[in-house]
């Protein structure tokens, strides 16, 4: 142990730990910006800055290594000045606009200039000195140049945590920013919608492109019918942009509060999650049998998922090659679109020409989903609205609800009707765990062999997780899978996709099938989520996502009554034609670079 | 304080048998070198001024068996010129230098980062290269050096930022700890030295640290290369020893007119006429990478301190917050002082901001950034406000 | 013409196609064709498994990796304060006048590039500039007319 005082309190900690670490094992405050736990180092802000005895310069506490006998001290008139001319400096180069931003109030520099530099400003305006880009190209994301403070978390996310590097830092001195290649539009690079930048942006620089407005009109025009589905993830974060703890499950009141804003329908994107499961699952099944039985070259091994859109637009980016492994099923949110002006449509009697789509998504890649061109198989643009878990977060304070006082109710039929494997595709792993829920059950006739059918081995937060299920007792049709060992994998945010990808490419790995999120964490991870996040914050959304699964009464997707009852009434049987031309996509190669 | 008076000395760019020295320092092995290092006091040539021996001997003392030397021939600070001639010149001697500290600390790689404005060097330097590479051999050494070359960055003369250039990324300098010995390029032990450094190494074991220490005074123990230039009838490169004062210098080199002299370049310190004579250019008193530039009293200091900003705001390398935007408020702030747009009390808040640069910036740029600043306007205040 | 597959190749081939060889790589390309083109930096992102975004980023720190198209002879003017000192303006209004060209331009014959540039060590014989790699120093208008006219000769 190393130890050291600060502010005259002595503490002790591990070797490698930084003062940071130390002060905050103290509960002793020091203001950061540029640090993220998610991300490495940067020390690039200053705003950190500490006063150790007898040293010539202050210290970047989030970087200085705690050492034997050190005597730091956070709060000296040294330390205070220095920080405020940071924080001067730092807005004096920031589009300063707080009351049309939207960032507004949950923005970190905001709330050290509430500590550092309120009154008049000490430094020059230096925003005019540039010519500003704000680049809102993308269906996704807004990047605003005047409002980056140029500490690199939104890069280092994009390396570190997705192997995008759809940005980087260009120029340097006073022309240092943050760039895609040459500037180009972010909807013209390899940028995956991800919006895991967005989500560690400690000022308004990278934002979802909101559509809360486009909502309010359709839900105040009366000649429109208005359905809204909402994600798994959402129930399990929304109530943190609402004043609830990490990991508050707040289902019932969000469906009520969704009502009370005005949606005509209250569906959940859990029906259409329990029907990817027997899409993909049929899917898979009938993969193996195509090269187990038939010995077919053609069928592509292993089969990925294809729920998650930032993922779809990263392999299409740079994997094109493995696109035939990536399953057909659309995601759930496109699933749903699609049943919504078809099938919902007619049950309710409305004219689909009538009905406005809305989803829920913690995703700011959905937004870039639905607008894809292939994303109109009822004849309509099958989503014609996505809002983040933040921007429904927004509409319900733009609408004076007492989110808090509200009772809890149900979603409406006929698509909204869950099952515990639906709500689980909302943590990495979920997706996996509920095909295999009902894949080994149609195959076996029996339930998946762990207690409580809880599939422990591809639960958690490590990177890349894999698990072998051993498949016995086959019913005859299946016969040919009897003894077989099932392998899979899964892997979260795109830095461990990448790299199950590059041994899929290599040949090197043998998986029949891998679960792919493009967030840490999964879903309750995306990018869309409330800000801030952490492992910690990630780890509590996971846990109410498993304590919603256990208290379903369905846990298993193909135990879903209005899922079983759209193959009785509409689609036939999984993978049917029918399905096949509403719930099935295929993808495009895109440019490398 | 013991001063000298200006003597002048041809060690650095004397011709010598090179394989002699690299001989003697073989046979000397790892601990006599150091030893011989330690005892001359000779510390950095490049500006920092850190005792070289201490370095190597920490470097040394690393137990990883992939090391290696650096050359630093990014010299870019305004007003030094010194390496590009040393390069021209004795560039064997430079090659010795790394060989020497290559024994000395057990690497077997070796690194000269040229600045790009140097390219021309290129041809004649990989020649002369070739022909010491055979030599080394010859005598046993197992060292190989390779060049890389810059492309128009200052702040690659930072030593991290260096690394980070051979490594093929944006010059950014790096956090320390930790530092270039323990890990510096690849992530591996590393000694960085200047040009003029590595040469002193040769004189050093040629000559002995005992001769060597003879020359400057108790705290600047050598000669050194100085690069003269501004407003002088002999602008050029002199090799002096260290410990004379600022006025003897003047009367030396001047024109007779000097108002200040500017030592250590953009990012060193302004001396004003007054204190010409109680300032001992070394490193007991103003520190130098040898850059010394005289102004008469036609200059206006406004206008070299414009241009001293105007260059860092250009060539910080960005990432830390007191750096990137110091620069350009300090510049904006003096343009804004002398148009009269802020009243001159701003400039208060200007020495301020620099005192800030100074403690808080992650590297040697912005930490320095404040020395010509608080320099140039606590002397010349009047000149930077009418 | 501005083809860069094979050179990038040759380039790889040569220094090898590690991170480390970035900046070599480039400095190749701006050797042949004074300036990186978007397709040359995606050329290079691909030989070296690297994002687009990461090889600008990192071009486009370096004052000599010019990423804007620049002419087949770049002049750079020193800037800093002794070649200010002796004559810096003159020298520039002298290339201005010769060439019909502002700093930062390009003739139209994509011949000259003129351009400032920070101290490049040759104070003592200010003022001083390079065109492509080669300095010249202690410039007077005479001087400079004389280089330009050989250049444009050439």
């Amino acid at each position: 142990m190393i130890n050291l005082t600060i502010n005259s309190n002595p503490v002790a900690v591990p070797e490698g730990w930084t003062v940071l670490q130390a002060a905050e094992k103290l509960n002793v405050r020091i203001p950061t910006l540029c640090n993220h736990p998610d991300l490495c180092v940067a020390g690039n802000c200053r705003v950190c800055v500490v006063e150790q005895k007898d040293a010539r310069t202050l210290i970047a506490s989030c970087s200085q290594p705690a050492t034997e006998g050190m005597e730091i001290m956070t709060n000296t008139l040294k330390v205070r000045n220095a920080r405020k001319h940071i924080v001067e400096l730092l807005l004096s180069e920031h589009r300063a606009d707080c009351t049309k931003c939207y960032r507004n109030q949950n923005c970190e520099l905001q709330a050290l200039a509430n500590e550092f530099a309120f009154g008049d400003h000490l430094f020059l305006d230096l925003v005019g000195e540039h010519e500003h880009l704000i680049d809102r190209t993308s269906a996704s994301i807004i990047k605003d140049d005047s409002k980056c403070i140029r500490c690199q978390r939104c890069v280092r996310t994009c390396t570190e945590l997705q192997k995008v590097s759809a940005i980087a830092v260009s120029g340097k001195g006073h022309e240092q920013k943050i760039s895609t290649f040459h500037d180009r539009p972010i909807s013209h690079v390899v940028c995956t919608n991800c919006g895991q930048c967005v989500n560690r942006c400690p000022t308004g620089a990278l934002t979802e492109k909101t559509y809360i407005d486009h909502v309010w009109d359709a839900i105040y025009d009366p000649s429109k019918k208005v359905i809204v589905q909402t994600a798994p993830a959402v129930r399990v974060a929304l109530g943190e942009d609402l004043g609830y703890d990490p990991g508050e499950r707040v289902t019932g009141k969000l469906v009520s509060a969704l009502r009370q804003l005005g949606f005509d329908y209250v569906l959940d994107t859990d029906f259409s999650a329990d029907l990817t499961i027997m899409e993909e699952g049929t899917e898979l099944l009938t993969r193996l049998k195509k090269a187990l039985v038939d010995g077919d070259k053609e069928t592509s091994l292993p089969m990925f998922t294809s729920c998650s859109p930032g993922w779809i637009k990263f392999i299409e980016h740079k994997y094109p090659e493995l696109l035939p492994n990536l399953s057909t099923c659309k995601s759930p949110q496109q699933m749903f679109g699609a049943l919504a002006k078809t099938y919902f449509a007619d049950n309710v009697k409305v004219d689909p020409e009538n009905i406005v789509s809305v989803s829920i998504m913690p995703c700011t890649a959905k937004k870039f989903e639905a607008n894809r061109p292939e994303m109109r198989d009822s004849g309509y643009k099958d989503v014609d609205f996505v809002l983040t878990t933040r921007e429904l977060a927004i509409m319900i304070k733009q609408a004076g609800i007492d989110f808090r006082r509200l009772d809890t109710s149900n979603y409406d039929s006929v698509m909204g009707e869950s099952t515990g494997a639906a709500v689980i595709f909302g943590a990495t792993g979920g997706v996996m765990e509920a095909a295999l829920r009902t894949a080994y059950e149609i195959v076996t006739g029996k339930e998946v062999p762990f207690e409580n059918i809880n599939i422990m081995p591809v639960r958690g937060m490590e990177g890349v997780k894999e698990a072998t299920i051993k498949i016995e007792g086959c019913l005859k049709e299946w016969s040919f899978l009897e003894g077989a060992e099932l392998n899979v994998a899964i892997a979260h945010g795109l830095t461990n996709a990448d790299k199950v990808m590059s041994a899929v490419a290599r040949g090197e790995a043998n998986y029949h099938f891998i679960e792919i999120m493009a967030c840490p964490g999964g879903c309750i991870g995306g990018g869309g989520q409330p800000i801030p996040t952490s492992t910690a914050i990630r780890q509590n959304r996971i846990d109410a996502i498993y304590a919603e699964d256990m208290s379903m009464a369905i846990r298993k997707s193909h135990e879903n009554p209005e899922v079983v009852a759209v193959y009785k009434n509409f689609l036939g049987e999984p993978n049917s034609h029918k399905a096949h031309e509403l719930l099935h996509t295929h993808y495009v190669e895109r440019m490398r670079y | 304080m013991e001063t000298r008076k200006i003597t002048k000395v041809d060690l650095i760019f004397e011709h010598i048998d090179p394989r002699e020295v690299l001989v003697k320092a073989y046979k000397l092995g790892s601990e006599g070198i150091i030893q011989e290092m330690l005892d001359s006091g000779v510390k950095g040539r490049g500006g920092a001024g850190f005792p070289t021996g201490m370095k190597w001997k920490f470097c040394a003392a690393e137990p990883e068996p992939e090391k290696y030397i650096v050359c630093n021939a990014d010299e870019g600070e305004p007003g030094t010129f010194k390496d590009r001639e040393i390069l021209d010149r004795v560039s064997y001697k430079v090659f010795g230098g790394m060989a020497i500290a290559a024994r000395a600390v057990g690497a077997r790689r070796g690194y000269v980062y040229l600045r790009g404005e140097y390219k021309f060097l290129m041809p004649q330097l990989l020649m002369e290269l070739d022909g010491f590479h055979k030599m080394i051999d010859e005598i046993g050494y197992d060292f190989r050096i390779e060049f890389k070359l810059g492309s128009g960055a200052y702040i690659c003369g930072e030593e991290s930022a260096l690394f980070e250039s051979i490594e093929g990324k944006r010059g950014e300098p790096r956090n320390k700890p930790p530092y270039p010995t323990k890990c510096g390029l690849f992530g591996k032990p590393t000694v960085v030295n200047n040009v003029e450094t590595l040469v002193n190494a040769v004189i050093i074991i040629k000559y002995g640290s005992e001769k060597y220490r003879s020359m400057g005074t108790q705290f600047s123990t050598g000669a050194k290369v100085f690069s003269v230039s501004g407003d002088t009838p002999t602008p050029g490169i002199y090799e002096l020893e260290l410990g004379m004062t600022c006025l003897e210098f003047v009367k030396e080199f001047g024109d007779g007119d000097a108002k200040a002299v500017q030592v250590g370049g953009a990012a060193g310190f302004c001396v004003p006429r007054k204190a010409f004579a109680k300032t001992i250019i070394g490193f007991e008193g103003v520190p130098t990478g040898g850059s010394m530039k005289l102004f008469n009293s036609s200059r206006s200091m406004y206008n070299v301190l414009h241009n001293y900003l105007d260059f860092f705001a250009e060539e910080s390398c960005g990432q830390c917050t007191p750096c990137r935007i110091g620069t350009q408020q300090l510049l904006r702030g003096v343009e804004a002082v002398k148009r009269g747009e802020m009243k001159s009390a701003y400039l208060n808040e200007l020495v301020k901001l620099a005192e800030t640069m100074k403690i808080s910036s992650k590297c040697g740029l912005g930490q320095s950034v404040g020395n010509a600043f608080n320099s140039i306007v606590e002397n010349f205040r009047e000149e930077i406000i009418y | 013409m501005y083809q860069t597959d094979n050179l990038v190749k040759e380039l790889v081939e040569l220094h090898g196609a590690g991170r480390t060889s970035l900046i070599p790589i480039l400095q190749g390309i701006v050797e042949k064709y004074n300036y990186l083109s978007d397709d040359a930096m995606v050329e290079v992102a691909k030989e070296l498994d690297l994002s687009a975004a990461e090889v600008y980023g990192t071009a486009s720190f370096y004052s000599f990796l010019d990423i804007k198209p620049r002419g087949k002879y770049v002049i750079r003017v020193c800037k800093t304060i002794t070649c200010s000192m002796k004559g810096k303006m003159e020298v520039i209004e002298t290339l201005e006048d010769m060439l019909k060209i502002k700093v930062g331009e390009t003739t139209s014959n994509g011949k000259f590039t003129l351009l400032e540039t920070n101290c490049m060590g040759w104070c003592h014989k200010a003022p001083a500039m390079l065109i492509n790699e080669i300095p010249y120093t202690e410039l007077t208008t005479e001087k400079v007319v004389k280089i330009i006219k050989d250049y444009m000769h050439q």
